[in-house]
């Protein structure tokens, strides 16, 4: 059977399950909406340890350790781990998941990593090649903040257009026992360049990207907007989300009453301060896990095609004037009957 | 759909971008930026007097006054109060000297895990060091030129 679906996407053959998701989250992600939803929220930013970096590979070890746990197996069954995180090296992963003392494939797609993470994991279990997988990733808001912009007292205003990176840390076990939640098909994002150099308005930065990618997902798969119950993207915000309608509009695709953007969903804007939206690594897996997993589990949601979007830009890249790329990955997610 | 976009089209994208993204009201933060400000200076106005009440000349003063303003705006940026405040204060609060020993304090505080002298010794004046730098060499173009002047009987 031909798995090659279009130019840039593919089918998975075999049953390839999200057997347990897992999502610990910070104390502002607690009181946000989906303050209720997450499995753990920690108060303290700083986890006990002594810096940022620390404390996020600390986020990262505790949803690794609970998905396996959640997913009723024993870690020694996880044959691959498929991880990444927004810091410099990606030390918050090797770091966190070190003494799990698992074979490892460490990732960079910026705030898109959980979706590349769970596209390489599932096209893994689906080749055969493991029984179970282990995707996660992370942000934390200190550590991105000293990686990216500037000291967390340094006193300075953000534009409106400026996301907040979410301190939390998602994780799935992915296999072939048999779950509630299913992946079927992954459309591999390219990389989106339309030229804007403002690293402060990240959502215009990956709009382009994330409509690129569901487009083709659409095309590879002859599927319509209807065909989903949420097209979900990862960290757009409110001013991506309104530029990515208008993109898909262009391309005669009316996607308003699907699209849901996790971003959006993490804060509440007009209370927390957060401007345009949550953002970061973190974003995309904890409200994979804390929220769209539970809707598909439940059948409420049948299909969900979910699109983490990231901005591919360093600091050096950022002083030295060059543009901000952005990347999104396609997964589609189902509901598995009972 | 194209993955690059010709530079025209860029522009064009850029300028759409700009339409939509909304932005602080530059009076509404101008009004913020000057009553910030001004308490700052009306402060540091307070201090002078009382040290000069105390019986300091006016030279001595102002440099307690200095003193005083950088200490206080170390200690508030320790407290985490600093950036509260100049989150509504904006420019109000980065334009005094105590913006600039906010800028400094925070980065010593960021850079501690990462030791005395790769941390905080290298780092503590990476927001600053600019201001320093560019400071330094404006003065000294300054003088130059008024040391040309003076050559030249300008003045």
């Amino acid at each position: 059977m031909k798995q090659m679906m279009g130019k840039q996407s593919l089918e998975l053959k075999n049953e390839v399950y999200v057997i347990s998701g897992s999502s610990i989250a910070g104390s502002k992600e607690k009181e946000g909406p989906l303050g209720l939803c997450f499995d753990r929220t920690k108060e303290d930013p700083m986890m006990g340890m002594n810096s940022w970096e620390e404390a996020e590979s600390a986020l990262q070890e505790e949803a690794a350790s609970l998905a396996i746990e959640k997913a009723g197996i024993m870690k020694e069954q996880i044959r691959m781990i498929f991880a990444g995180d927004l810091l410099a090296q990606s030390i918050a992963s090797s770091f966190g998941i070190m003494k799990l003392g698992l074979p490892l494939y460490g990732l960079y797609g910026a705030c898109s990593t959980m979706g590349e993470a769970l596209s390489l994991g599932a096209m893994a279990v689906d080749g055969g090649y493991a029984d179970f997988v282990l995707t996660l990733t992370s942000s934390h808001f200190g550590s991105a903040e000293k990686e990216f912009r500037f000291p967390l007292e340094y006193g300075n205003q953000r534009p409106l257009s400026a996301g907040w990176t979410v301190t939390g840390s998602g994780a799935c076990v992915l296999g072939n026992k048999k779950s509630r939640v299913k992946i079927t098909g992954i459309t591999t994002g390219r990389i989106v360049d339309y030229g804007l150099k403002d690293s402060q308005n990240m959502g215009a930065c990956m709009a382009p990207a994330a409509c690129d990618t569901i487009c083709a997902s659409l095309r590879d798969f002859a599927r319509k907007p209807e065909d989903y119950d949420r097209v979900i993207t990862g960290d757009l915000g409110s001013i991506g989300q309104r530029i990515l309608l208008a993109l898909l509009r262009e391309q005669g695709i009316d996607l308003h009453r699907q699209h849901l953007d996790c971003g959006m969903l993490i804060y509440d804007q007009d209370t927390q301060d957060t401007h345009a939206g949550g953002s970061g690594c973190g974003c995309a897996a904890t409200v994979l896990t804390a929220y769209i997993l539970p809707h598909l589990e439940s059948g409420e949601w049948k299909r969900v095609l979910f699109v983490p979007t990231g901005a591919l830009l360093s600091k050096v890249s950022f002083y030295e004037g060059m543009s901000v790329p952005g990347i999104a990955h396609g997964v589609i997610l189902e509901h598995v009957p009972g | 759909m194209e993955h690059m976009k010709s530079e025209a089209e860029k522009k064009e994208y850029e300028k759409y971008v700009k339409q939509v993204t909304p932005v602080h009201s530059l009076p509404v933060n101008m009004a913020k930026a000057f009553l910030t400000g001004g308490l700052i200076c009306v402060l540091g106005q307070a201090l002078m007097n009382a040290g000069m009440d105390l019986g300091l000349n006016r030279e001595d003063a102002g440099s307690w006054c200095s003193l005083l303003l950088v200490l206080l705006s170390a200690l508030l940026t320790g407290w985490n109060i600093y950036p509260k405040l100049a989150r509504f204060g904006g420019a109000g609060t980065l334009v005094p000297i105590t913006g600039f020993a906010n800028s400094v304090a925070a980065a010593a505080v960021e850079y501690q895990t990462e030791g005395e002298v790769f941390g905080k010794g290298s780092k503590i004046f990476s927001i600053a060091g600019p201001v320093i730098l560019y400071g330094i060499f404006s003065s000294w173009v300054l003088g130059l030129i008024y040391w040309l002047g003076k050559i030249l009987t300008w003045w």
